[in-house]
């Protein structure tokens, strides 16, 4: 039976006080906390297993090795996909991103077209961008509506025999809002296209079946799903990550090297250059373990109850608008005061121990589109309650006193 | 009054209050009462980059003292402001070269004086600064 009270004490960090106050953490959409069964897990690699993986011959260092590949397996069954080498490890969602656009750079020709979704955050947004001033290939952005919500007819008309790629989050960070990918992913095909599904704020709610979906790119971070900071992956069909060239050099990505040529090594390998985060892909298969134990269709739902509670408690408050009312959302609520500008109450928030994010959230096309500077956006998580909900709402009411 | 005394007037007034309510209370009333810039000076490039909410700062010389004014759309940030003008405006550029920005810490609001900090209190007090040495060298 799910308990986010019992589930509370799995997470060290939620006892503190900050600025002597009890902490209330709603800023998960930009980092979820780290339960002590991965704390744990990190502590025991450094205690334990720490050694450079691949090519050691020596005991630690095939344990550690095995470790890791043990953690791409779990990661390649959480997601499903086909092949444990089509996970690959990488530095979180960013990095994942510009692998995929440095790669196509060399399959784009000039006058070819990306398309973006309007809900993008910036990384989502300025890698295409490089990637077309590289190319020649114009970028093509799908509108949104005043809720928050992809406009699929104007998608639609975006797509032709020109479109090589198109690329667009599974759920908007600054709003929200879960966008259509099966339609997405679909339509993107009929047109022979590929599809990169960016998962960083989805991966925390909906545990993605990357075979059914037929993605051919997808990619999170580990800090969103209760994982380190510092890891995340790339899914890539083996099909596309054979055709793609890799994006760094270095050691562990190479197969043969002399100085007239060097040969690549296979994947996932190839685009694995230097050490990696080796405890970081170790945590991320603990995180992902803890997870799941939890189960992702108990967390829906009661992130859900959390979003119906929040929205509801919140909209009773006078002058209080919300941004992104799609129907199909995860547990943000992203919402300015009348006449109060959002840094102010995220200042006074923070002073009562609740944490928020306050500004344009790295998506300031969204914010151009409401006309406003940005918003405060509270973000829920299964170990968030209704209790915590409450002293929001009063933080909110407070600060509203004190800045009008 | 010089730069020291008008920073010790300030940490004198801040002694005064029991929690950080009071303080920010005070901050808030501070900038609802800023004196507003010009809207000719609200331009692109009188905006102080690095803060989360909107700075302008608008500098001139009269009579080989500076006068700030500035503004910002969000009523923290504009009392942090005020705090400043009223310590920086109407003195002589080498005087705000010289001064330093201990009493920020001392009246409890250090927390706005990390480089990271998005209201960019560090970024004022660079471009007041920068402000001052442009000028100083037009004196000499």
């Amino acid at each position: 039976m799910f308990n986010a009270n019992h589930i509370r004490k799995d997470f060290p960090i939620l006892s503190r006080k900050v600025n002597g106050k009890p902490l209330v953490y709603f800023d998960n959409a930009a980092t979820s906390q780290t339960p002590q069964q991965v704390i744990d897990v990190i502590v025991d690699y450094y205690s334990n297993y720490n050694a450079n993986i691949h090519r050691g011959v020596h005991t630690l260092s095939q344990e550690a090795t095995d470790l890791y590949e043990q953690a791409r397996i779990k990661i390649q069954k959480h997601f499903n996909a086909k092949f444990a080498h089509e996970i690959i490890y990488t530095s979180g969602t960013t990095h994942s991103i510009n692998t995929v656009a440095n790669g196509f750079s060399a399959l784009l020709a000039q006058g070819d077209h990306v398309i973006v979704s309007a809900l993008e955050h910036h990384s989502n947004i300025v890698p295409w961008q490089m990637l077309c001033e590289r190319t020649g290939a114009i970028l093509k952005v799908i509108p949104m509506n005043a809720d928050g919500e992809l406009v699929m007819s104007e998608f639609d008309k975006l797509l032709s025999n020109k479109t090589k790629l198109v690329f667009v989050n599974h759920i908007s960070n600054a709003l929200g809002t879960i966008n259509p990918i099966e339609y997405i992913i679909k339509k993107t095909h009929e047109v022979g296209a590929a599809i990169l599904i960016d998962g960083a704020q989805s991966a925390p709610h909906i545990k993605p079946d990357l075979q059914a979906l037929n993605v051919d790119f997808y990619v999170t971070s580990a800090h969103k799903i209760c994982g380190p900071t510092g890891v995340g992956m790339l899914y890539g069909k083996e099909e596309w990550l054979k055709k793609l060239p890799p994006y760094q050099g270095g050691g562990e990505m190479i197969n043969e090297v002399t100085f007239e040529k060097t040969t690549y090594a296979g994947l996932p390998h190839k685009f694995e250059a230097g050490t990696p985060n080796i405890c970081g892909g170790i945590a991320f298969g603990a995180a992902l373990d803890y997870m799941n134990t939890i189960g992702f269709d108990a967390i829906a739902s009661y992130e859900n109850e959390l979003l119906e509670y929040g929205t509801k408690k919140l909209l009773e408050i006078e002058g209080l608008k919300i941004y992104g009312t799609s129907q199909h959302k995860t547990a943000v609520i992203s919402f300015n005061i009348k006449g109060i500008h959002p840094y102010d109450i995220g200042t006074i928030l923070d002073k009562l121990g609740i944490a928020v994010r306050t500004g344009h959230h790295c998506a300031q096309p969204i914010m151009d589109f409401y006309k406003i500077p940005g918003t405060v956006r509270a973000s829920f998580s299964f170990y968030n309650t209704k209790a915590e909900i409450d002293i929001l709402v009063e933080g909110i009411k407070k600060a509203k006193m004190m800045l009008s | 009054m010089s730069i020291e005394e008008i920073q010790n007037e300030i940490i004198d007034e801040f002694a005064m209050f029991e929690d950080w309510e009071e303080r920010y209370q005070y901050m808030i009333d501070l900038g609802k009462d800023l004196p507003l810039i010009k809207d000719t000076y609200k331009t692109e490039s009188n905006i102080i980059k690095g803060c989360q909410s909107k700075v302008w700062v608008h500098a001139e010389m009269n009579d080989s003292k500076i006068d700030f004014t500035a503004d910002s759309d969000a009523i923290i940030t504009k009392g942090i402001i005020a705090i400043l003008i009223r310590t920086f405006s109407n003195q002589h550029p080498k005087a705000i070269i010289d001064a330093n920005t201990d009493f920020i810490d001392k009246i409890g609001l250090k927390e706005h004086l990390s480089p990271t900090r998005a209201n960019g209190l560090v970024s004022m007090i660079k471009q007041l600064k920068l402000y001052a040495i442009a000028y100083q060298t037009q004196l000499k």
